[in-house]
């Protein structure tokens, strides 16, 4: 059942459940963004996920933080969609957490706008996409009027 | 969202300084009605200072930025100064990334400074002599 990488995190004894639950990234899962209640358990979900992969409490602020921003984009401009999270793995055995947030919204018109610090077309400060970007490793973007928009993005744990 | 208020979020008033925290399950509405909230209590109570605790957040998005700056300005036209206390390090970190500045709210590093800040002084020690427990 190992994944390539584990063996030597198995090498480590026994294990306390918390840990032995860490060796092993949970299942994909995709979280709906209708309410505001689901923007909570949103984070809620990635906080988890940050703490599974085994990122410090810096990392896990950074990526929960941009989480917040994607997921009430989605809601605010999207009308909603979902956030998905999976758990890729480099050769290298180092881990990571991505979030996939889409939507059927309208799409964005002008996305180098909505990319630029303080462009904003809701309630927000308009440093939402622009901020998850610095805040995550990868981040891609497509978007497209009547298409919707899915940004994904993703945080590589250090190591 | 008229009438709403903020439970979970008390103010408490010492003085002219009214003390309040925001909780990490800050939502959006209960952001507004807080605001609301602490916006009449400033004018009835002719609150001078605000500390505003926020060492329990967790995650401060560019909403709960907004919040802060806008209660800041509310206050600020009101004739009330506010200091915003006790955030946490990697929420610090993360705010400089995401490119928040949080333009004209200030900070302290805990809620005890921040009240020092605002002139508010513990009563006064009792005398040297009338301690107990000091000789050691």
């Amino acid at each position: 059942m190992a994944l390539p990488g584990e063996s030597t995190l198995a090498s480590h004894g026994p294990k306390r459940p918390a840990r032995a639950e860490s060796r092993r990234p949970p299942a994909p899962a995709a979280y709906p963004v209708r309410t505001e209640e689901d923007l909570l358990t949103v984070r809620h979900a990635v906080r988890a996920a940050t703490i599974a992969v085994g990122f410090g409490l810096v990392d896990q602020t950074r990526v929960v933080t941009a989480a917040s921003e994607l997921a009430r984009n989605a809601y605010v401009h999207g009308g909603g969609g979902t956030v998905t999270l999976d758990y890729p793995r480099e050769p290298s055995g180092r881990r990571g957490l991505r979030l996939t947030v889409k939507d059927e919204g309208p799409g964005i018109a002008d996305l180098e706008a909505a990319l630029t610090d303080g462009f904003t077309t809701g309630s927000g400060l308009g440093h939402g996409l622009g901020g998850a970007r610095r805040l995550m490793d990868e981040f891609t973007v497509r978007t497209g009027p009547g298409e919707g928009t899915v940004v994904v993005v993703t945080r590589w744990a250090v190591r | 969202m008229n009438g709403l208020r903020s439970p979970g979020v008390p103010i408490l008033r010492l003085g002219d300084v009214l003390v309040t925290g925001l909780l990490n399950e800050l939502d959006d509405r209960t952001a507004i009605a807080f605001t609301e909230e602490l916006t009449e209590r400033i004018s009835a109570e002719g609150a001078r200072g605000v500390l505003i605790d926020i060492s329990r957040l967790e995650v401060i998005d560019s909403f709960v930025a907004r919040t802060l700056m806008e209660l800041t300005t509310v206050a600020r036209l009101l004739g009330a100064r506010v200091i915003v206390a006790g955030m946490r390090p990697p929420v610090a970190i993360t705010l400089v990334e995401l490119g928040i500045e949080l333009v004209g709210v200030e900070t302290a590093l805990n809620p005890e400074q921040g009240l020092a800040a605002l002139g508010w002084r513990q009563a006064p020690q009792p005398l040297e002599g009338a301690r107990r427990g000091t000789a050691r």
